[in-house]
């Protein structure tokens, strides 16, 4: 697309002419004065406040947000610019130039660099208008909203809690760090409240969809006075506005300051914790005068080493909302097990680990660390039990293989580290064999860890690391879970 | 450092004789992404080389599947198109890769495409590529079958055009076989008494291909065959 410029105002044109630029060449567009007596369009209000969409993302034609921007109520920015002869994404914030490309464009007729970091969402070139709101914000009027919500908080729970309400009125940042089992989801309602009341937009971020799913339902239950929007790719209602969002991490590329509260779940969850345009989403959606949460059980290394030099507001959840200790996993020193499954044979340690669960009817859930590997370890365990099934990431039926397991119908499920977080299953023991892989990272394991004795009726399921060789990952995974009960104990957090 | 043209991941090429002394490619595929695409091999049917291994006795007539056999049944069509060869099958992998392409609109995919093109297929002849309507073309940014070539450094000449029609992907194929007269020959002086080759990103089922081989060779067009990325 290009604009033909008059007396600075920006007109759209399809045509080719001497006088008409691409947005990027255009130097920085401003928004027209506002006409308060403008009859603008709320739909398109509330779909586009607080967000940057390309044109093919908006329901309404061309003309109508031309109208809206010649009223001052919208604005033509920039999507992919050149800074000192680097590109720039002004939606992902790519400016890695190896993922620029350019192409001969049939819309702009010339050549156009776009970027391929964000071309899933599609693509965005020099030539590629973002359309954002200028106009008066909508009304959220949630000062009113009660939290529907009787139970009640652990110590540590309710400790977080209120830690989070003081950040919130600071507007700065603070890290949840609970330990698996702890109820991050509750430690969130009090705050989200007084957000509310405050006439707040709040949004939860996670990079999986999976638990925007979950999360969502549960927040909808105890704020039933509003809608809470789930917002994944492909979800329905997107472009409803909603006080409080349920989002994946890669969404919020669309949103550019819009929340005054961000709450990010699972922040040391794949694929975030690798990827910077991530981290970028994040931080651009939030207005500059907003409160951030981080929720992890498993921070890396170096937002502990922040944690420890007291460089970011930290709260520490060690003990299970259950009150019992976190499971300890065991090391056993199983050898080679990689070329004896070469045999179709498993380490003997295993199988009298896992023939004994099969015996006594105490549901396993085995982690392993390559797909390949999958069929032949469930094939050596069908002699012993039919109840068992393997997942992994891509498996087109994951969803219903792991409801088996939580139905109480599955004897033993082998899986990647897919189920490594976000699973609760009743009443399990846990295994992971080949735990030296490098794919088991410490945070891996503790989440594998955290998979057993969730529940505070069966709050002690057994851990087990078959190891042909101890890692540090390994070790360092142990000593934190340890750290956290041995806290957890010394605040008084146990029964 | 280089990057897998399609799914952007790191890839280190392989420092040996061949590399120092051989033009630089200007693209390069990770070991992943070059094993999920799948090159069409074995027995093929002759016209449109689907590969006849999958295919029931039944749908199979002296080496020509069941489609190409109605095809050249019915008087109007057949010969028209004589022959099309295609690189890969449509499977998951490359469907998601083609969707990237063509709808999300990552030209640069192109580029991956263009290291299996055989160059020696087009030599003496006049390459084609399907072109798309003005609405489309607008819609897309470019189009899809002159970006490969362009990237596989291959001569074409645009002398179709095409009148604005509902996506193929959205009709049955009998109102595909309906659509008659959805391309017009703009200037033949290029093609008359010439073996053309049609370029496309997919064989669906030949219709499009075979309307524009109509085209071709009622404006004077000697043979008319087609190549495609997938089938």
């Amino acid at each position: 697309m290009r604009f033909l410029i008059q007396n600075n105002l920006l007109t759209p044109t399809t045509k080719t002419i001497e006088q008409t630029k691409k947005i990027a060449d255009i130097q920085n567009p401003k928004p027209q004065p506002i006409n308060p007596a403008f009859p603008y369009n709320k739909n398109l209000q509330s779909l586009l406040q607080g967000k940057y969409l390309l044109l093919d993302e908006i329901p309404f034609p061309t003309e109508d947000i031309q109208e809206h921007y010649i009223h001052g109520y919208c604005l033509y920015n920039k999507g992919v610019e050149k800074r000192q002869s680097a590109y720039l994404c002004n939606r992902c914030g790519n400016t890695n130039q190896q993922y620029f490309a350019s192409f001969r464009c049939a819309r702009c007729q010339e050549v156009c660099f776009y970027c391929r970091s964000c071309i899933m969402m599609g693509r965005i070139s020099e030539c590629t208008p973002l359309i954002s709101w200028t106009g008066p914000n909508m009304e959220q009027n949630t000062n009113n909203i009660q939290l529907h919500w009787d139970g009640a908080l652990s110590s540590g729970q309710q400790a977080a809690s209120e830690k989070m309400e003081q950040i919130i009125d600071q507007q700065s940042e603070l890290l949840v760090w609970a330990v698996c089992g702890a109820g991050k989801t509750e430690v969130l309602f009090k705050g989200i409240e007084k957000a509310l009341k405050q006439n707040k937009r709040v949004c939860i971020a996670t990079p999986r969809t999976d638990v925007v799913l979950e999360l969502a339902p549960r927040l909808q239950s105890v704020f039933p006075e509003i809608q809470v929007l789930p917002v994944y790719g492909g979800s329905e209602d997107r472009h409803l506005y909603s006080p409080l969002i349920i989002s994946t991490t890669h969404q919020l590329f669309r949103f550019k300051q819009t929340f005054d509260l961000i709450i990010l779940d699972e922040m040391d969850a794949f694929p975030y914790s690798y990827d910077t345009s991530l981290q970028y989403a994040v931080q651009t959606a939030r207005k500059p005068n907003s409160a951030m949460i981080y929720l992890t059980a498993t921070p890396n290394r170096s937002w502990r080493k922040k944690c420890q030099q007291n460089q970011i507001n930290y709260v520490t959840i060690p003990a299970r909302y259950h009150k019992h200790p976190l499971p300890v996993p065991r090391f056993t020193w199983c050898g080679n097990w990689e070329k004896q499954l070469e045999k179709n044979k498993l380490p003997q340690a295993v199988v009298d680990w896992i023939k004994e669960r099969l015996d006594s009817r105490k549901q396993v859930l085995l982690f392993i660390p390559k797909i390949a590997y999958m069929e032949k370890v469930a094939s050596i365990f069908e002699q012993w039990t039919t109840h068992l099934e393997t997942v992994h990431a891509e498996d087109p039926s994951r969803k219903e293989k792991v409801q088996k397991m939580r139905k109480n119908q599955l004897d033993l499920l082998i899986t990647t580290t897919i189920l490594e977080r976000g699973v609760t299953f009743a009443n399990i023991d846990v295994a992971v064999l080949g735990a030296e892989n490098q794919i088991f990272t410490d945070s891996a394991l503790i989440q594998i860890a955290g998979r057993a004795g969730r529940k505070k009726e069966h709050p002690a399921g057994e851990v087990a690391f078959f190891h042909y060789g101890k890692t540090t990952a390994m070790v360092s995974a142990k000593k934190q879970i340890e750290n956290s009960n041995k806290e957890a104990k010394e605040k008084g957090m146990l029964i | 450092m280089m990057y897998c043209i399609i799914c952007l991941s790191e890839v280190n090429p392989v420092f040996n004789w061949t590399y120092f002394l051989s033009k630089e490619p200007p693209f390069y595929l990770c070991d992943g992404c070059k094993e999920k695409l799948a090159p069409i091999i074995g027995e093929c049917c002759t016209i449109c080389s689907r590969p006849l291994a999958d295919l029931e006795a039944v749908f199979i007539h002296d080496g020509v599947c069941f489609d190409c056999f109605r095809w050249e049944q019915d008087p109007k069509w057949k010969g028209v198109l004589k022959q099309n060869y295609s690189l890969f099958l449509y499977n998951d992998f490359l469907k998601e890769v083609i969707a990237r392409f063509k709808y999300r609109g990552d030209y640069m995919v192109a580029g991956a495409f263009s290291l299996y093109i055989p160059k020696k297929l087009f030599q003496n002849k006049i390459v084609v590529p399907i072109p798309l309507s003005s609405i489309r073309l607008y819609e897309r940014g470019f189009n899809q079958a002159e970006a490969i070539l362009h990237c596989a450094g291959i001569p074409s000449i645009h002398c179709l055009t095409r009148v604005h029609s509902e996506k193929q992907s959205k009709k049955s194929r009998a109102a595909r076989l309906e659509t008659s007269s959805v391309f017009a020959v703009e200037n033949n002086k290029q093609i008359i008494s010439q073996d053309v080759v049609l370029f496309d990103d997919i064989y669906t089922t030949g219709a499009t291909l075979r309307n524009a081989a109509m085209a071709l060779k009622e404006a004077g067009a000697k043979s008319v065959s087609s190549f495609t990325i997938a089938r």
